[in-house]
C-alpha cells in the first residue's frame, strides 16, 4: 500500500471554546478526489481549511492531534507559507483579485519572487490550459478579471492556484454558485487534475461526489461519521445516518 | 383649547426640523458669499507672488503662502507613513483586546486634544527640548501629530473595507503576511487613504493654535531657505491682519481669507469626490 | 524561504507593531510634557490660588494666577454655544436621518461637511466683519465681542460634530422598532418622537458632549470675537477671555521659564483633563448605544 498523501490523526478544532470538529481520523492516499460530504455546520469547511492552515488568522482558535503532509506534521514542522504552495485551495465562490486575468494567474509565482516575464508568460498559458480556460481567454489576458462569468471566474482561481504548482488542491464546495454547464467544465478539470494532483473537494452535493469522488468521507455535527470509497458510501453505507443523508432524509 | 390632529402636529414638526438643518449650514453659504464677494477684487497675480510691505498693509502673501504650502508638506511627510503603519497594525495584526482597545480610546483623545493644546506639546517637545526652535520642523511636526487621528481613522476604515476573501485568497497562493497586505489589501484600499490624507493636508493648512509658538513669523517678508527657519502661515497671517494690524486696507484681508478658503475648500472637494468616484466604480 | 527575505519581513512587522503605538504614545507625550512644564507653577502658587483665584494678573507685581475668571469665562460661551448647537444640531440630525428625501439629504451632509471643514480663524474673521457688529447695534452694547459672539460662532463650529454622531446613533435604531410602531398606527412624526429619540438617546448624549469637547477646546476664533477681558465675567453681552485664548494670546509674551510661562501649560493641563473627560464619557455613552 501507498504512503498517504495527507494524514489526519485525532484532529479536533474549537473556536470560542465552541467545537467545531472532534476526534477526526482520516488518510488520504495521493492522485486521488476525495468528496467530503455532510449537511451544513457539519465542520467539513473547518476540517478542508485546517489542513492548509488557513484558520491561523482566526484569534479563538484551538486546535488538537495532527495533520501530517508527507510524513511531516503541518502545524509543527511546516513554516505556513511554505504548506500553502504545497496545499493550494479553491473558495466556494469565484475571488478573482481585481487585476486582470494574467495577473491574477501569477499572483502566486510573483509572490515567489519569479519576475521574468517569458516564464511567466509559459505559466500563464499552462495553467489556463489545466483548467480549461485557455480557448476562452488567450484574446484577452490583459481585460479585468471581474468580467468573466461566474464559470470562468472559477476557473480562472483554479489555474491561480496550479500557478503556484501545488500538491494538494483543496475545493471548497466550488460549483455552489455556479449554473450546470460551468459546473460540468469544473467538475471535468478536477478529474483530469488528479493525475498530478491529490484532490479534497468539500461539496453540499452529493451528487457531484458520487460523481467525481473516488473516496467518499461523511462528516455529522463534527464527527466523520464514515470515509470509504465512493462507490460503497453510496451502495452500502454501513452507518445509517450516512444512509439518510444520502437518500436524502435529511441535511 | 383641542389638541392639533396628529397631522398638522407632523407637518409643523417636519418644517421645524428643516428650519434648522437649513440654518446648521447657512453660515457655510454665508461665509462663502462675504468672503468671495469681498475678496475676489483683491486676487491679482501681484497678491499671491510678492512679498507683503509697508507693515503688511500693502503688497502680496507669497511668503504666507509658501510656509503654509511647508509646513503641511512636512506634516504629511511625518504623518503618513506613521499613520498609514499605525491603521495597518489595527486592521491586520491587532487582535480584539485591552491593548487594541487603550489604542483606539487614545486615537480618540488624541482626536479631542484642543489645538492650542498642540500648540503648547510643540512649544516643549520640538522647540525646547529637541531644541528646533521656533520653524518649520517644528511647527510641521505639531501638526503632523495633531492629523494622525484624522489619517489612521481613515486609512482603517479604508483598510477594513478590503473584503476579507482578498487576503486569504493571497494567503492561500503562498503569499507571506507582507505581501498580502502589499499586494491585495493596500491598492485596494488607496482611494480611503488617499481622502484621509487629503482631508488631513486641509485641516493642517487651516490650523492657526499649533504653530502659533512653534514656528509661525508675524511679519518675515522673505521665503525661508531651511526647516530650521521660522515662517508665515496663511491661518496665522489672517489673524494678524484681523486682530493685530490697525489699517489693514479690507481688500488685503477678505483676499487673505479668500486664498485660505479656497486652499481648504478645494481639498476637501477633492477629498469628497474620490471618495464618491471611487464608491461608484467599485468592483466588489 | 530565503534568510534575507525571512528578516526584512521580521523588520517590516516590527515597525508596524510599534507604529501601532504610536497614538498612545502621542497621548503620553503630550500629557508628560504639559505636566512637566504646568507643575513647576506649583512651587510658588498652590493649586487652591491657581483654581480658585479670582485674579489673573500674570505680569503685574506681586502677580495673580488665579483661573477663576478664565474658567468661568470659558463656561458661560460653552454654555451659550450649548444652548445655540444642542437644539438645532439634534433637530438637523433628525432631519437628515429621518425625513429628508435622498438628494436633499446629500446635500445637507455636504454642507456639514463643509462647515466642519472651514478653519478656525476664517469663521473668527467672519465673525469680527458680521456677527460682532450686528450685536454691537442690535442689543446697544459698548463693544459687540462679547461672550455672546463667542457662542454665537462656537455654536456652529459644535455643530458637524453633534450632528454626525447624532445622525449615526439615529441611524443605527433598527428598522424593526420603527416598523412596529407604524404598525401601531403612529404618524412618521410620532414615531420619531416616541421611538426613535428614545431609542438613540444614548447616542445622542455623546454627541451633545463631544460637541462640547470641541467648543471648550476652540481657540482662535472664540480670541478673536470675545473681547478678552481677563475680569470676572459679568455677563453674556460683556467681554470675557477663555482658557485657550488666554494661552494663546499669551504665550508669545512670556519668558521662558517664568511662573507665567508655567502658568499657561499649567492651564493646558486643566484644558487637557478637561477635554480627556469629555471624551472618555462620550466614549462610554457610545458604547453603551452599541451593546
Amino acid at each position: 500500500m501507498v504512503s498517504p498523501k495527507l494524514s489526519v490523526k485525532n484532529l479536533s478544532v474549537s473556536f470560542d471554546g465552541k467545537p467545531s470538529l472532534g476526534g477526526v481520523h482520516l488518510d488520504i492516499a495521493p492522485h486521488i478526489i476525495l468528496s467530503v460530504i455532510g449537511p451544513a455546520n457539519s465542520g467539513k469547511t473547518t476540517f478542508l481549511r485546517t489542513l492548509n492552515r488557513l484558520n491561523d488568522e482566526e484569534s479563538a482558535m484551538k486546535i488538537t492531534g495532527s495533520v501530517l503532509l508527507d510524513n511531516k506534521d503541518v502545524y509543527r514542522e511546516y513554516d505556513p507559507v511554505i504548506l500553502r504552495r504545497k496545499v493550494g485551495i479553491i473558495f466556494a465562490l469565484p475571488t478573482p483579485l481585481p487585476m486582470t486575468i494574467f495577473e491574477n494567474v501569477i499572483y502566486g509565482p510573483r509572490r515567489q519572487g519569479i519576475q521574468d516575464r517569458n516564464k511567466l508568460s509559459a505559466t500563464v498559458e499552462r495553467c489556463l490550459k489545466e483548467a480549461y480556460l485557455w480557448d476562452e481567454v488567450k484574446d484577452r489576458l490583459h481585460s479585468p478579471a471581474m468580467k468573466l462569468s461566474g464559470g470562468q471566474q472559477q476557473r480562472l482561481c483554479i489555474a491561480r492556484t496550479l500557478a503556484v504548482e501545488p500538491e494538494v488542491i483543496l475545493f471548497d464546495e466550488p460549483c455552489s454558485g455556479l449554473d450546470p454547464i460551468s459546473t460540468a467544465k469544473v467538475e471535468e478539470a478536477m478529474s483530469k487534475l488528479k493525475k498530478h494532483y491529490t484532490i479534497v473537494l468539500v461539496t453540499n452535493n452529493t451528487k457531484q461526489a458520487a460523481r467525481v469522488g473516488d473516496q467518499t468521507a461523511f462528516f455529522l455535527m463534527g464527527e466523520l461519521v464514515e470515509v470509504g470509497d465512493t462507490g460503497s458510501i453510496f451502495t452500502a453505507p454501513r452507518d445509517r445516518r450516512t444512509d439518510d443523508y444520502i437518500s436524502g432524509r435529511f441535511g | 383649547m383641542t389638541a392639533l390632529s396628529p397631522k398638522i402636529t407632523q407637518r409643523v414638526a417636519f418644517s421645524l426640523l428643516l428650519a434648522s438643518a437649513v440654518t446648521v449650514i447657512l453660515p457655510v453659504v454665508v461665509v462663502i458669499l462675504v468672503i468671495v464677494k469681498n475678496g475676489l477684487a483683491a486676487i491679482s497675480w501681484e497678491f499671491l507672488t510678492t512679498m507683503p510691505r509697508s507693515g503688511m498693509r500693502e503688497g502680496g502673501i507669497f511668503p504666507a503662502i509658501v510656509g503654509t504650502f511647508c509646513l503641511v508638506a512636512g506634516a504629511i511627510v511625518f504623518a503618513l507613513p506613521l499613520g498609514l503603519c499605525a491603521a495597518i497594525y489595527l486592521s491586520e495584526y491587532a487582535r480584539q483586546g485591552m491593548l487594541s482597545r487603550v489604542v483606539r480610546l487614545a486615537i480618540v483623545n488624541l482626536a479631542g486634544v484642543p489645538s492650542v493644546v498642540f500648540g503648547l506639546f510643540g512649544l516643549a517637545l520640538f522647540v525646547d527640548f529637541f531644541r528646533f526652535g521656533a520653524s518649520i520642523l517644528a511647527g510641521s511636526l505639531t501638526l503632523g501629530v495633531m492629523i494622525l487621528p484624522v489619517i489612521i481613522t481613515s486609512s482603517r476604515e479604508a483598510l477594513d473595507a478590503v473584503p476579507k476573501s482578498f487576503r486569504e485568497v493571497s494567503l492561500s497562493l503562498g503569499a507571506t503576511k507582507l505581501q498580502t497586505i502589499k499586494h491585495a489589501v493596500l491598492p485596494h484600499a488607496l482611494p480611503g487613504i488617499l481622502t484621509g490624507t487629503i482631508l488631513g493636508i486641509g485641516r493642517a493648512a487651516g490650523e492657526t493654535a499649533p504653530i502659533l509658538f512653534t514656528v509661525a513669523a508675524f511679519y518675515l517678508p522673505r521665503l525661508p531657505q531651511s526647516v530650521f527657519d521660522q515662517a508665515m502661515a496663511l491661518p496665522y497671517h489672517l489673524y494678524v491682519l484681523s486682530t493685530q494690524v490697525p489699517n489693514v486696507g479690507v481688500p488685503i484681508r477678505y483676499g487673505t481669507a479668500l486664498v485660505l478658503l479656497t486652499i481648504v475648500l478645494l481639498m476637501n472637494l477633492a477629498a469628497v469626490t474620490i471618495r464618491s468616484h471611487f464608491r461608484a466604480k467599485k468592483k466588489w | 524561504m530565503p534568510v534575507r527575505y525571512k528578516l526584512k519581513e521580521f523588520l517590516f512587522e516590527t515597525i508596524i507593531r510599534a507604529s501601532g503605538l504610536a497614538s498612545i504614545i502621542a497621548v503620553g507625550l503630550i500629557f508628560f510634557f504639559l505636566l512637566k512644564e504646568g507643575t513647576l507653577l506649583f512651587q510658588t502658587q498652590t493649586l487652591g490660588d491657581f483654581l480658585l483665584g479670582k485674579k489673573w494678573y500674570p505680569i503685574s507685581e506681586p502677580p495673580g494666577f488665579g483661573i477663576l475668571p478664565l474658567i468661568l469665562g470659558s463656561l458661560l460661551v460653552t454654555l451659550g454655544a450649548a444652548i445655540i448647537s444642542i437644539p438645532l444640531g439634534i433637530a438637523c440630525a433628525v432631519y437628515i436621518a429621518e425625513v429628508a428625501p435622498p438628494r436633499i439629504k446629500e446635500i445637507l451632509k455636504s454642507g456639514v461637511e463643509l462647515l466642519a471643514a472651514i478653519p478656525s480663524v476664517v469663521l473668527g474673521f467672519i465673525g469680527i466683519v458680521t456677527v460682532v457688529p450686528w450685536i454691537k447695534s442690535t442689543f446697544d452694547v459698548p463693544t459687540g465681542l462679547t461672550a455672546f459672539a463667542g457662542s454665537f460662532i462656537l455654536a456652529f463650529m459644535a455643530m458637524p460634530t453633534v450632528v454626525s454622531i447624532a445622525e449615526d446613533a439615529l441611524h443605527s435604531v433598527p428598522k424593526i422598532y420603527k416598523e412596529g410602531a407604524y404598525a401601531l398606527g403612529a404618524t412618521q412624526w410620532q414615531t420619531i418622537y416616541r421611538v426613535v429619540l428614545p431609542a438613540a438617546a444614548s447616542g445622542i448624549v455623546a454627541a451633545v458632549m463631544l460637541g462640547i469637547g470641541r467648543v471648550v477646546g476652540e481657540t482662535m476664533a472664540v480670541m478673536m470675537v470675545t473681547g478678552n477681558s481677563a475680569s470676572m465675567p459679568k455677563g453674556i453681552f460683556y467681554p470675557v477671555r477663555t482658557l485657550t485664548a488666554t494661552v494663546a494670546a499669551e504665550m508669545g509674551e512670556t519668558v521662558q521659564g517664568s511662573d507665567h510661562y508655567f502658568s499657561l501649560f499649567a492651564i493646558g493641563i486643566v484644558l487637557f483633563v478637561i477635554t480627556f473627560a469629555v471624551n472618555m464619557t462620550a466614549d462610554v455613552f457610545i458604547h453603551r448605544r452599541r451593546k
